[in-house]
């Protein structure tokens, strides 16, 4: 996880402890000071993305780490930076909830939050992650996104995969793509900091780069200034959705496990994802054709990649550390073509093969 | 054929630094905000910063619109957060002063906390706070800095709370420098603000602002002229006193000085001694400013 921040330039973080997310602040706090970078632990969740936010528009590379309450107290600038359009990666290592919740079990229950928690209508992207590769894949992809699109972009994972420990061999950083922000390249006089571009996502000046623009919460016509023209509110916020859903192909990822002949197919994402592909292999033993599709991306939710299961599964499985946030929005792009059915499980463990193996036996 | 004489218009002094197509501002007739804002103007004019680098971080209210018509990097945040987005801007680039503005809602309400941990960091930021005793651009409600008894929309008959001292406050968290003054002491505000630029470290200073559309209205305290009068008869200057001494009594005096102006090494200073001890040579973090003579006296 670190390590693909890293090799993606992050050179700024700022965090709170929090349990189970603590070590990565641990971890980047020997790290960064050795590559020039800084690391400061903040006063609150609230401080920490504020200044991530700060560092990110001066042109620095940020994130911050936190869990499902310190999630909560970030909405409000995650919303900031979804409205000012600053890049910046959160790591929201998923506990149990509501509330104080279960610090040290698992979960998958902030899904929605990463979606809806921040008030106002806002695209939102987020990724999740299954195994330590993925950890280090899927944050160097988050950095991309981010600079790409100028939005903030959520990395969701639980504590299984926050605390496993698994061989890896890290590519050479050569090796990694890594997409930094557009520049402008006109003259600071001619500089539109949110002008409309046919990629929806306009160029990005530093701060401290002489084009001195004005940046802010509040609703902002082309220059970054406060407006309330209807005429210019309205194609800001449909530009803000724009440049997310006009580049779906570019951010929604997902794997296919044997779906070309599957029955059954299991959505699955996370470390759910891992039992879901055990429970796959010993439904296959027994004869049942179970495929298994993984959600990479969480959002925008990956309509296409279930649609194409949909052609040949009657019969979805959705597993999930949660009362069913992500069977909702299954069961929502299903046409009616398939039967959705949800395993449930919010006890703090971890779903088993098992479990999804006997569930699989009864709806099949 | 004799020429008309034609009215040259000459450029303000300030033009460069404003954005004159946001004009007219959204501030009522009579605030304090626009003097200050001139002062401000006037400061970073004198400090002789490369224009390029000074960064101007407001949060929300009617102080925090100041950022928008100022033309520099210019950064309007969420409500009470400007200290953090200014930690965040100051780490990430060292060789940018940060200005933050805000109202004393917004830094001491909502924001206290950023501001308390800002000041014992140290770091290296100039924060200026309109204290002008209500929320203005909600409509007049109580704040932290309301007088006890005054009236405000939530409280009607009168505050039934005691208001902080910002001043001690700010001294007590470990700011570096520490200053209060009104819309009036227009001089010393600006060689105050240009002292707190100049200044390595966390340094506040506290500008008490007539409002009299929502304050000065309810609490009987006339127009605006009357409130500036007010504010003028109150207000007595002692330099170098403690901050605690430093009480503002509406009935008796407002006490205005210079308090605080020492010396401690700031975040990133103690940052890089830090990573020095273990990493070596660790690179100069910290700007050049170029230094200029101490123009104001205490």
């Amino acid at each position: 996880m670190v390590e693909g921040a890293l090799v993606a330039g992050c050179r700024f973080f700022a965090g709170y402890p929090i349990t189970p997310a603590s070590e990565i602040s641990e971890i980047l706090s020997i790290k960064l000071p050795r590559l020039d970078g800084t690391f400061i632990q903040m006063e609150d969740e609230i401080a920490s993305l504020g200044a991530v936010i700060g560092a990110s528009l001066a042109g620095v590379k940020s994130m911050t780490a936190t869990s499902g309450p310190g999630f909560s107290l970030m909405q409000e600038n995650l919303g900031f930076a979804i409205m000012a359009e600053v890049p910046c990666v959160i790591v929201n290592v998923m506990r149990g909830g509501p509330s104080t919740g279960l610090p040290t079990f698992p979960s998958q229950s902030d899904v929605m939050q990463a979606r809806w928690g921040t008030h106002g209508d806002h695209p939102a992207i987020a990724l999740s992650a299954s195994t330590v590769r993925e950890c280090y894949e899927m944050t160097v992809k988050a950095f991309n996104l981010s600079e790409k699109f100028r939005t903030p972009v959520v990395l969701l994972m639980d504590e299984v995969v926050a605390h496993m420990r698994e061989k890896m061999v890290l590519p050479d950083e050569d090796d990694v793509e890594v997409f930094n922000r557009v520049k402008p390249t006109v003259p600071p006089e001619w500089y539109m900091p949110y002008e409309d571009t046919p990629r929806g996502v306009p160029a990005m000046a530093n701060f401290g780069e002489g084009y001195r623009y004005h940046v802010t919460g509040l609703t902002h016509d082309v220059r970054g200034f406060p407006t309330s023209r209807p005429d210019e509110i309205g194609p800001f916020i449909a530009r803000l959705h724009r440049k997310i859903s006009q580049h779906f192909s570019e951010i929604q990822m997902a794997e296919f496990f044997q779906t070309e002949d599957a029955e059954i197919t299991i959505v699955a994402y996370g470390c759910v994802a891992r039992s879901a592909r055990r429970a796959m292999i010993e439904a296959r033993e027994r004869g049942i054709k179970v495929g298994l599709l993984k959600l990479v991306t969480i959002w925008p939710f990956a309509r296409s990649a279930v649609e194409k299961v949909l052609q040949k599964s009657r019969i979805l499985l959705v597993p999930e550390m949660n009362m069913g946030q992500i069977s909702r929005e299954v069961k929502r792009v299903n046409p009616g073509v398939a039967k959705v059915f949800t395993l449930n499980k919010v006890d703090g463990t971890i779903i088993t093969p098992e479990e999804i193996l006997n569930r699989i036996t009864e709806v099949a | 054929m004799t020429k008309k004489k034609q009215k040259v218009a000459l450029p303000h002094p300030h033009d460069p630094l404003l954005r004159a197509d946001r004009i007219p501002h959204i501030w009522c007739p009579g605030c304090g905000i626009g003097t200050i804002f001139g002062c401000v103007l006037t400061a970073i004019q004198k400090s002789g910063l490369p224009l390029d680098d000074v960064a101007m971080v407001s949060g929300i209210g009617c102080t925090g619109r100041m950022a928008g018509y100022l033309n520099l990097d210019s950064f309007h945040t969420t409500h009470g957060r400007a200290i953090p987005f200014a930690t965040g801007l100051k780490l990430a680039r060292p060789q940018s002063s940060v200005i933050v503005t805000s109202g004393d809602g917004d830094l001491f309400a909502i924001g206290g906390n950023h501001f308390i941990h800002a000041a014992r960091r140290n770091v290296d930021m100039t924060i200026v706070c309109v204290n002008n005793f209500n929320y203005g651009m909600t409509g007049g409600q109580v704040a932290p800095s309301t007088p006890f008894g005054a009236k405000t929309t939530t409280t009607p008959i009168g505050n039934f709370e005691e208001p902080f001292n910002f001043c001690s406050l700010a001294a007590a968290c470990g700011a570096v420098y520490v200053a209060r003054w009104t819309t009036l002491h227009i001089r010393w505000i600006t060689d105050s603000l240009l002292e707190a630029i100049q200044k390595r470290g966390f340094s506040f200073l506290e500008i008490l602002a007539p409002c009299p559309v929502t304050f000065g209205r309810r609490n009987k305290l006339g127009k605006a002229v009357d409130l500036i009068k007010f504010l003028h008869e109150r207000s007595v200057v002692r330099n170098q006193i403690d901050p605690k001494d430093a009480v503002l009594d509406f009935n008796k005096h407002l006490v205005v000085g210079k308090f605080i102006d020492i010396e401690r090494p700031t975040f990133l200073d103690n940052y890089q001694l830090i990573n020095r001890r273990e990493l070596g040579d660790w690179p100069a973090l910290e700007r050049q400013v170029p230094r200029m003579e101490k123009q104001a006296k205490g």
